[in-house]
């Protein structure tokens, strides 16, 4: 019994731990004319891309921008789709989205529509029929990549003999920016692959992957990694072989996300390339809904955010500032 | 009769390193050895040459091997500790070493997570990730221990909530330390061309290898491990050594910790060290150590560490594609557990009597 | 094969790596009779039953069983319960949370279909033929030990055994429980059954065998009719040597050596086990016994006083100084010690070698920081493997690969490792041969007479008879009476026990 009773005690603190991690900021209760939103995101400490998101959201989310905002976080579908429930019992007016995974959702959309309340997908989309949700708020990840791939092309090397370094398998960022190199390495004869290999995101896993090609002497002249933490990893493997890189480097550095830090490093010259993933959503969503408010429809339903990438050549401390996440 | 009893001991010498523990992770390795030596002999070459700062540096994939397994074999000692005492492990060191590290980034960053200096000594920094680490591994222990829950359990609490803690520590930011001295730890000491982290976890490993000399720690976690009631009833407490063994662990990932985070001078909360307790477990079991507990090798569990780097590293060097890297890595690792599984063992032993006996009757005749 | 036999074994050879284990054994069967397999630890009794059972493979030998045309080959546990093998071991091997049906039935029903009222029907059925009191729906862990057993029998017997095995069945349960077994066993003999019985108590031996078949040392010494077989006999033969009179062992004047000094002296003593608290004392040089039937409380109280439970109330004086017990490693600093009842439970430490066994507690006296060095462990260890003969390959050979005289005689030497001044022995010689016994009894009085204080508890009260001078008898908890000089009779004791006494 004492047993029982112990272990019980345990699932609930570890089930409020969990929950406190997750937890969800109480939604206010209703007040003159605010647009009641219900905002379910992943953790803001998945990464920096999201802690970005999150302030962004929490920018323009505010009251005196006739808003009240209520949050949900968690990195579990499952959880996410109760959060999304809730919301939709408390009566929100709008539901505000990123999905964790994109399956299972489209009962809860379903009772969203039933209830009137519009749902705006952003960041993630899910499969569910497009009738379920007025808007896709989304990066376009393969236009990323083939920012890139272009960008790269742009540097008229005469041979391209790249280590790809991807990031979780079969994650949205990885089939998009995998997928332009791919194409540019299988269509021209002077783009090679020297290795292409997942650091699942990882700096260390990364540095690893660039110190075995190292290590096996076979050279190469650039590093396409598909965020910044794992061309850091990467930049870390060449500075201990000293080996050059940059811009007048002997190895072209790429990577994507535009972390503050990153854009430094393009700045200083020490890498060549950031993709931007975009993490700031929330201005375009807030537009959405305050044309919904007047009417009026958004002329698609995907909507995507527009993202750039910067050049070390031509880089300034103001894109760094702004865009830097 | 001399040759022939001579003859009996070789074999049985033979059959005493087929049934030693550590033959597993040996065998593992020599494999990985002999397999490499055939598929490209440069695999062994180490060279000397200067990095990017000017200091000299030794490379090559034995070097890669030996620093990356530094933290893995760091770990590998906690967890034998824990597995030996407690018959389970500690899922947690993942998202505690994120909090670790963490909290080192706190102390030297202060508020501002870029700071043009750092705001505490390194030595402060590290002992009080060392007082925190042991704290949470102490919040493990007292639930394993004190109240007698399932170790996997127990430790599940801060595998979920551990990252979430670590970011909170940082205010969610991402501080990144420039004083150079700070990498010192996870690169390498100016002038000292071998990698930091292969000196720390020899030192981690001189430690542990005096603690169970000069200690009866070894001797108590095998009793508590195999024999609870009759350990207790032999004086010793078993609550307060498991409670131990889970400190121990604290420590070890606080140190392991430290490593991940001068490596590259910052953190990512989300993937530092991700499924490191998954290498860290197999470590153990590699060096055929049983997961339920009781009688362990220390040695063959850090060899066991070493077997897993050199796995990874092989794999990168050949080149293995993202999508097939988890089933090689997966078939590799079914194979020498399969193989350290004890019924196994035995089944080995018996054929390798069998083959002795009929050597010796063929000799007779 | 005879015709009347369910079971013959020829020639049977086995051995483990160079320890020939058995050689050239012969074992014959008949039907309906128990035939008691004798021998010392050691002699293999058990490697015979297991390559009987298939769970070893033998190296040489036929066996044959009654309905199969010529040598039967046995390879695993499975293929002996198909020829009609059944064992019951020591150690209940069911599954307590399950149903006393379910337990009978377990692992034999056909497909996933059970046929639940079936199968309760049939178990009711046998519980009822064989009179074993238990219901088909009770859980088995809700039954006492006995019980278990009989339901495990009862498991053997509806699979239609030809050959049941009962290994060691009796030394868990008290005298009416034994009494039990037996009917349940004649009823199966009657019926044809044959039955191999092993034991250790001769008593048991005697009131419900008809053969003997005997072995020392991996060898057969015979097979005899019981009423040719006196009990003295049957003991040298199992020994291999013409014994003295086995009380000869008692010199008679075992009180002379018993000083005036109280060692320990316990006031009120309780603990969460022992509820109803009680006064206790033993002198230098004194051997007591505590008695009582199982489940009496006697094991409870040496159990306070050594502070293995948690102690509640009482006053503890140990050399005449005011102390606390409150757990084990207190008890040890005054040099106590304590050998546990249930050797496996609360023993051995299993897969630790024997040398590490020997040295534990007076490593855990000497202190964490202060490790004993592998050399003076080593030759602690052999000093007393060959003080107290302990067979085993050597002293790195993990303790659970000897048998169970041989590891309680590792614990022995543990706690006199610690040159204690007061042991307490829990049934010290429970499931270990007869010649280990009377060591065991010898090594009491020789302690005694060295000054040690003694507490000797055993189930058998000749045995406390032979070497205690004094006895705590026990009924429900309680201390019943305390007997010495000449009330230390049988007879007596029986009637404290039983509460006619006083």
């Amino acid at each position: 019994m004492k047993k029982v009773l112990l272990s019980l005690l345990v699932l609930i603190l570890s089930a409020t731990t969990v929950f406190a991690a997750g937890a969800a900021e109480t939604a206010g209760t209703d007040d003159g004319g605010l647009i009641r939103v219900g905002i379910i995101n992943n953790d803001p400490n998945e990464s920096g891309y999201r802690t970005a998101n999150d302030a962004d959201l929490k920018r323009v989310f505010t009251e005196e921008n006739g808003y009240d905002a209520s949050y949900y976080y968690s990195l579990r579908n499952d959880e996410q789709i109760s959060g999304a429930r809730t919301f939709i019992q408390d009566g929100v007016d709008y539901l505000i989205l990123s999905a964790a995974g994109t399956a299972g959702w489209d009962s809860v959309l379903m009772d969203a529509q039933n209830e009137g309340i519009p749902v705006i997908l952003f960041d993630r989309t899910v499969d569910a029929d497009p009738s379920l949700y007025v808007a896709e708020v989304v990066s376009d990840t393969n236009l990323q990549g083939q920012t890139a791939v272009d960008w790269l092309a742009s540097q008229n090397l005469d041979e391209y003999n790249i280590i790809h370094i991807q990031g979780v398998m079969g994650s949205s960022a990885q089939i998009g920016r995998t997928g332009a190199l791919n194409e540019m390495v299988a269509n021209n004869d002077n783009w090679n692959l020297v290795t292409q290999q997942t650091a699942e995101w990882n700096a260390e896993t990364a540095q690893q992957i660039v110190q075995s090609v190292i290590d096996a002497g076979t050279p190469f002249n650039v590093i396409y990694a598909e965020n910044d933490d794992m061309a850091r990893g990467a930049v870390a493997a060449l500075d201990r072989a000293n080996i050059s890189h940059g811009v007048d480097g002997d190895v072209i550095i790429m990577g994507f996300d535009c972390n503050k830090w990153a854009l430094e490093e393009l700045l200083a010259g020490r890498w060549n390339y950031d993709g931007q993933a975009n993490p700031f959503q929330a201005d375009t969503i807030d537009s959405i809904i305050k044309n919904l408010e007047q009417g009026i429809e958004p002329e698609s339903k995907t909507i995507y955010l527009v993202e750039q990438g910067f050049d070390a050549t031509t880089i300034t401390q103001e894109d760094v500032d702004k865009y830097g996440i | 009769m001399t040759a022939e009893t001579l003859k009996k001991t070789g074999s049985a010498g033979w059959m005493g390193l087929f049934r030693n523990q550590i033959f597993i992770p040996i065998a593992a390795l020599l494999v990985l050895v002999i397999f490499n030596l055939i598929a490209d002999p440069s695999f062994f070459q180490i060279s000397y040459s200067l990095n990017s700062n000017g200091d000299p540096v030794l490379s090559g994939y034995l070097i890669t091997i030996l620093d990356n397994a530094s933290e893995l074999a760091i770990l590998a000692i906690g967890m034998t500790l824990v597995t030996a005492a407690s018959g389970g492990q500690d899922i947690s060191v993942g998202a505690t070493i994120a909090i670790a590290g963490s909290v080192v980034l706190r102390v030297l960053c202060g508020d501002n997570p870029r700071p043009d200096e750092m705001q505490a000594s390194i030595l402060t920094a590290f002992l009080v990730c060392c007082v925190v680490s042991m704290l949470f591994g102490a919040f493990n222990g007292a639930l394993v221990a004190f109240l007698n829950i399932q170790p996997m359990i127990a430790t599940l609490i801060l595998y979920t909530a551990g990252r979430s803690i670590a970011a909170w520590i940082n205010n969610n930011r991402l501080p990144i330390i420039s004083d150079p001295s700070f990498g010192y730890f996870g690169t390498f000491l100016p002038g000292v061309p071998i990698p930091t982290p292969i000196f720390i976890a020899l030192i981690c490993m001189v430690i542990i290898a005096l603690t169970l000399k000069f200690t009866t720690l070894g001797l108590y976690t095998q009793a508590v491990g195999i024999n609870p009631n009759s350990a207790k009833l032999n004086g010793i407490n078993p609550q307060m050594i498991k409670f131990i063994t889970y400190v121990i662990m604290g420590l070890c990932v606080a140190v392991a910790g430290f490593i991940k985070v001068t490596r590259f001078s910052t953190i990512n909360y989300s993937v530092v060290a991700l499924d490191i307790e998954m290498d860290a477990i197999l470590a153990v079991a590699l060096g055929g150590n049983a997961l339920s507990g009781g009688r362990f090798s220390m040695a063959s569990s850090i060899l066991g560490a070493y077997v897993i780097q050199f796995l990874t590293t092989t794999l990168f060097k050949f080149n293995v594609s993202s999508s097939a890297l988890p089933a090689y890595k997966a078939v590799v690792v079914i194979a020498l557990v399969v193989l350290s599984a004890p019924a196994v063992r035995a089944k080995m032993g018996k054929l390798w009597r069998s083959l002795q006996a009929s050597k010796l009757k063929k000799e007779a005749a | 094969m005879q015709k009347d036999s369910v079971l013959e074994m020829r020639g049977i050879y086995k051995s483990f790596y160079s320890v020939k284990a058995l050689q050239d054994v012969d074992f014959t069967l008949r039907e309906g009779e128990i035939h008691a397999l004798m021998g010392e630890n050691g002699a293999g009794k058990s490697t015979l039953i297991k390559v009987l059972t298939g769970v070893y493979e033998k190296d040489a030998g036929e066996v044959f069983l009654k309905g199969a045309e010529g040598a039967v080959h046995i390879k695993s546990p499975e293929d002996a319960q198909n020829a009609g093998i059944s064992t019951v071991y020591q150690e209940i091997t069911l599954c307590p949370n399950l149903t006393v049906a379910e337990n009978m039935y377990i692992g034999r029903t056909k497909g996933f279909v059970t046929n639940w009222r079936q199968m309760n029907a049939g178990a009711r059925k046998m519980l009822e033929s064989l009179g074993i009191p238990a219901r088909a729906e009770q859980q088995l862990g809700t039954c006492s030990i006995a019980v278990q057993q009989m339901v495990a029998i009862a498991r053997a017997v509806d699979m239609e055994c030809k050959v049941l095995i009962l290994d060691e069945p009796t030394s868990s349960l008290d005298e009416s429980e034994v009494a039990k077994l037996f009917r349940l066993m004649l009823d199966l003999k009657s019926r044809g059954v044959g039955i191999i019985f092993v034991t250790h108590f001769l008593d048991q031996v005697y009131e419900v065998c008809d053969r003997i078949t005997v072995l020392r040392d991996g060898k057969l010494v015979g097979e005899y009719a019981i009423e040719n077989l006196p009990r003295v006999e049957l003991v040298s033969k199992m020994l291999g040597k013409e014994l003295n009179d086995l009380s000869d062992i008692k010199s008679g004047d075992e009180e002379a050596h018993i000083g005036s000094e109280v060692i320990y002296e316990a006031e009120g003593l309780s603990s969460s086990a022992a509820r109803h608290p009680f006064d206790f004392s033993i002198h230098k040089g004194e051997v007591n016994g505590f008695t009582g039937l199982l489940g009496s409380g006697r094991s409870e109280c040496v159990r306070a006083i050594f502070g293995a439970d948690k102690v509640t109330g009482g006053k503890v004086r140990v050399n005449g100084k005011d102390v606390r017990i409150s757990k084990p490693r207190d008890a040890m600093k005054h040099r106590i010690g304590y050998l546990p009842e249930d050797r496996k439970r609360d023993g051995i430490v299993g897969d630790l070698s024997v040398r590490d066994n020997i040295i534990l507690a007076l490593q855990v006296l000497d202190g964490f920081f202060h490790p004993i060095s592998r050399a003076k462990a080593e030759k602690a260890a052999d000093e007393y493997i060959k003080l107290l003969e302990i067979k085993t390959a050597s002293s790195d050979t993990p303790i659970k690969s000897l048998s169970g005289g041989n590891q309680q005689k590792v614990i022995l030497a543990r706690w006199l490792l610690t040159d204690p001044q007061y042991l307490i022995l829990d049934e010290p010689t429970r499931g270990i041969d007869i010649g280990t016994k009377i060591e065991i009894q010898k090594l009491v009085l020789q302690l005694a007479e060295k000054g040690k204080s003694v507490t000797f508890i055993s189930s058998e009260i000749d045995e406390m008879l032979r070497t205690c001078s004094r006895l705590v008898v026990m009924r429900d908890g309680k201390t019943v009476g305390e007997l010495r000089g000449a009330d230390l009779t049988q007879n007596k004791i029986m009637s404290t026990i039983a509460g006619g006494g006083k």
